[in-house]
């Protein structure tokens, strides 16, 4: 049949498990989502692409329009079995406005979202996190740490980013397994606080 | 921190040509009941009498294996989503693949879930 991937059985799902969920990692480019997905993922993480269409410069209407093109997004996931039943998907989301059409699949039927930052480059995490709001998203923010960053409080980066006293705001490395899933547990007893 | 494996900076191709083919020129906007999280299996082998196009041959081939969801499908073979899922649902509306649905919407996420999302990380990091 064809040619033929060259997989073993440990990339598919234990047959027994019958929910998929889905958390969104999020943040500006290079902020450390795909060190934070390959960190926490059960698979070596995988690259999907979506194809975009995009009006030309110029041109109202993009419909049938010739200067259109195509914009490929891509995004890493990884994979997380939970339990006999659960499964929980990590998507790595690009952060750019342009890709709000990526952003409608991606937010659909997600619990949450991880929103990284970078201390030092916080104003960059501005649009994705207008983003995240403009899709009802509710999300926690980990600042990941980079080797020989001046630390900041939390309480600044919180004041700084003009959070909802609510939002959780803890500290992650995203190259650490233990901190990244901290941060994951963070997230996820926010969500349950928010049904009470 | 690299930033060379940060893959999000775009592509600009001025047209697209393989996806169309692999799925015979159909919309590649297709908002069906497939998401990127929705489980999928094969569920009967293609009859050898009536052969499928190479890509289908070769996901369906990919799921025999067990299950995988559409992002893993796309993923492995290299295919943007928007193609997988015409794929999947072409495959499953001909009954070779089976499909689990993942949970319907944020506004239906039960506390059972999140409650088993929490045990898990927690049994698994803590």
């Amino acid at each position: 049949m064809g040619s033929r991937l060259d997989l073993d059985d440990s990339v598919y799902l234990r047959s027994s498990v019958q929910t998929a969920a889905k958390i969104l990692v999020v943040g500006h480019f290079a902020v450390g989502k795909t060190t934070f997905i390959g960190t926490m993922s059960e698979i070596p993480p995988l690259r999907t692409e979506e194809v975009m269409t995009q009006a030309g410069a110029g041109i109202d209407d993009p419909k049938g329009a010739p200067g259109k093109t195509t914009t490929t997004v891509a995004m890493d996931f990884g994979r997380l079995t939970l339990s006999e039943k659960l499964v929980l998907y990590l998507f790595g989301t690009p952060g750019q406005q342009r890709f709000v059409q990526v952003w409608e699949d991606l937010s659909r039927g997600a619990l949450g979202a991880l929103v990284l930052v970078d201390p030092e480059r916080l104003e960059e995490s501005f649009p994705v996190m207008d983003l995240v709001e403009h899709y009802g998203i509710p999300y926690t923010i980990a600042v990941n740490q980079f080797d020989g960053t001046p630390s900041h409080s939390l309480e600044e980066i919180r004041e700084a980013l003009d959070l909802l006293p609510e939002t959780p705001v803890v500290n992650c490395d995203a190259r650490d397994q233990r901190s990244s899933a901290d941060s994951l547990i963070v997230l996820v007893r926010y969500l349950q606080s928010r049904l009470n | 921190m690299t930033t060379s494996d940060e893959p999000e900076l775009a592509q600009e191709t001025a047209e697209l040509v393989r996806p169309y083919v692999i799925t015979n020129g159909r919309d590649l906007l297709d908002d069906s009941d497939f998401s990127l999280i929705t489980l999928v299996t094969m569920h009967r082998e293609p009859p050898r009498t009536k052969p499928l196009d190479p890509e289908k041959l070769r996901l369906l081939e990919l799921c025999a294996g067990g299950f995988l969801s559409v992002a893993e499908i796309a993923g492995h073979m290299q295919l943007p989503v928007g193609v997988v899922k015409i794929l999947v649902s072409d495959l499953t509306a001909e009954g070779h693949l089976s499909t689990r649905a993942p949970i319907p919407s944020a506004q239906l996420v039960d506390r059972q879930i999140l409650e088993e999302v929490l045990n898990g990380l927690q049994a698994r990091f803590g």
